[in-house]
């Protein structure tokens, strides 16, 4: 004869419960495993000594540290200012790729073109070209600014990495939502507005934020053009203690910014998902 | 049939998607308020002669006229048409990202220039009168196959059209709930509205149609009041369909 109900549940309950319990011991013991691999076993190597004084010297991270995060303030603006330029350029790129109308043939062309040449050429590159080359033509102050032009180059490769990720998801959109638009007598523009972008947008949001933290670590190639941000204030302090510490402290403040990024990223897609989805699989 | 021209009128309607040939002239006039319905196998043309009559597909040749004006005419702007023309897809095609009654007052408030208040004050009032009232903040993928195609009906319906198209809304519905939403047609049916409807529930052609027309490789090969076509149909075509199509009583 079978069990009864409640002692069906109940069996199944402690089943879940050994379940977890394995699982959770399982996951710590590994992770001590790994951990005493690392903290015993680095050590032992020839050169850690070495390694530990130029890369870890607390003594010099700490002196350098209020200069680095200065300099990195230069690094959170150039980001700030460049964003809004990205999306927007992203934005509009996208959508005149995707427009039909004849009269708009030139702007689509110039897109396709302007999305294969920013795509095709490393960013640093197009740092070096638009920083040097166009301060070259002789402008006046503040027009020949190498922080003005390096931020315009970033600007306008990264657009055309997030006109690519908008094109997919305005791309995504079923075919069938913009016939209810436009079955309800919305204008093609009215349609992309209200129904495709709202959608697609919210689709892309996972890849536009790593665009974002891509950028957000891309923005230290302008001080190769010479504006002092964290990684130039890092190479300067290299070479007075002429030691690697700098670099570190560097890529620690980076951290600082980035990881959290992401998370919130994960955490607005995860809300988006909960706002509108029935039920989730996982 | 009286003088006045029909409501609508399909004039040797032709359609080809390349090389296949959907709409192989099809003519028919519907009067005001008369609910005509499309049988037929899959791939008959049935959608596609919906989707012309809304301006979604364009026609290659004849002509498709509202009141005696020709909607089909090149270059002619079609949104103020499709405001009189409303439709209903098989798959629903809610839009996700807005709730229910933003669903319903989009095209209030954007195409009609009603206010916000006037807009939410008809969504409502179309939402409780078919039995959505409890549902107007919910998020299209909270509800149920039935509700969300009832939402799409209410959709269409707030922009109080004079021909409704119904593209097989109960096709992806799970036969559980395919009555709740043949009901809202049915309460339709009578309220001056003319509806034209795709179908693969024959009993409920049967049942709601003036007229029903048989489609076969894109023409109209037999139409007559349902009694007749379901009991009585003259062309082998149709005998053929509907011994297929409906099972027998026994």
């Amino acid at each position: 004869m079978a069990p009864a109900p409640e002692a069906r549940a109940a069996e199944r309950r402690a089943h879940e419960r050994r379940v977890r319990r394995r699982s959770a011991v399982v996951a710590a013991a590994s992770t001590v495993a790994v951990l005493a691999a690392v903290v015993l076993g680095v050590p032992r190597l020839p050169r850690w000594d070495r390694v530990r004084r130029s890369f870890f010297d607390g003594e010099r991270f700490a002196d350098s540290l209020p200069r680095l995060l200065e300099a990195f303030w230069l690094d959170v603006r150039i980001f700030a200012w460049c964003t809004p330029v990205i999306f927007g350029l992203g934005l509009v790129v996208a959508i005149l790729r995707n427009s039909r109308a004849p009269a708009l043939f030139p702007a689509r062309a110039l897109t396709v073109a302007y999305v294969d040449v920013m795509r095709g050429v490393p960013v640093i590159l197009w740092i070096y070209l638009v920083g040097f080359g166009v301060p070259g033509l002789g402008l006046e102050r503040p027009w020949n600014s190498p922080l003005l032009w390096g931020s315009v180059a970033l600007c306008l490769t990264y657009g055309a990495y997030v006109a690519e990720v908008f094109r997919a998801g305005i791309e995504s959109i079923h075919e069938g939502q913009r016939a209810a638009a436009r079955s309800l007598g919305l204008s093609a523009s009215q349609t992309m507005r209200f129904v495709v972008l709202p959608q697609a947008v919210r689709r892309v949001m996972p890849p536009l934020m790593n665009d974002l933290v891509s950028l957000q670590k891309d923005v230290a190639l302008v001080s190769l053009i010479g504006p002092i941000e964290i990684l130039r204030q890092a190479g300067i302090d290299k070479s007075k203690f002429a030691n690697f510490t700098p670099y570190v402290a560097a890529a620690a403040v980076f951290l600082c910014i980035t990881i959290p990024l992401t998370r919130v990223a994960d955490w607005l897609v995860a809300r988006e998902r909960r706002r509108t989805a029935g039920t989730v699989v996982r | 049939m009286s003088v006045a021209a029909p409501r609508l009128r399909l004039d040797a309607v032709r359609k080809a998607f390349g090389d296949a040939v959907v709409l192989d002239g099809v003519s028919l006039d519907v009067a005001a308020g008369e609910v005509v319905t499309f049988i037929g196998a899959s791939g008959s043309g049935k959608t596609t002669l919906l989707r012309c009559i809304n301006l979604l597909e364009p026609i290659d040749d004849g002509a498709i006229l509202l009141d005696g004006d020709e909607i089909s005419r090149v270059g002619r702007d079609p949104n103020p048409v499709r405001r009189r023309i409303g439709i209903v897809f098989q798959a629903f095609n809610l839009f996700p990202h807005m709730s229910v009654r933003r669903n319903v007052t989009l095209a209030l408030t954007e195409v009609l220039g009603l206010d916000r208040e006037e807009a939410r004050a008809r969504a409502d009032g179309l939402l409780e009168r078919f039995g959505l009232a409890g549902r107007a903040d919910a998020y299209p993928d909270r509800l149920s196959g039935g509700q969300q195609q009832r939402v799409a009906i209410v959709r269409a319906l707030a922009m109080s059209p004079e021909v409704l198209l119904l593209d097989e809304v109960t096709s992806a519905l799970d036969p559980a709930l395919v009555g709740e939403v043949l009901d809202v047609v049915r309460e339709l049916r009578g309220s001056g509205i003319t509806m034209l409807i795709a179908t693969h529930e024959m009993a409920f052609a049967r049942e709601i149609s003036d007229r029903v027309c048989f489609l076969d490789g894109g023409r109209i090969a037999e139409s007559g009041p349902p009694e007749r076509i379901f009991g009585d149909a003259a062309d082998e075509r149709t005998r053929r369909f509907l011994r297929r199509a409906v099972p027998p009583r026994d």
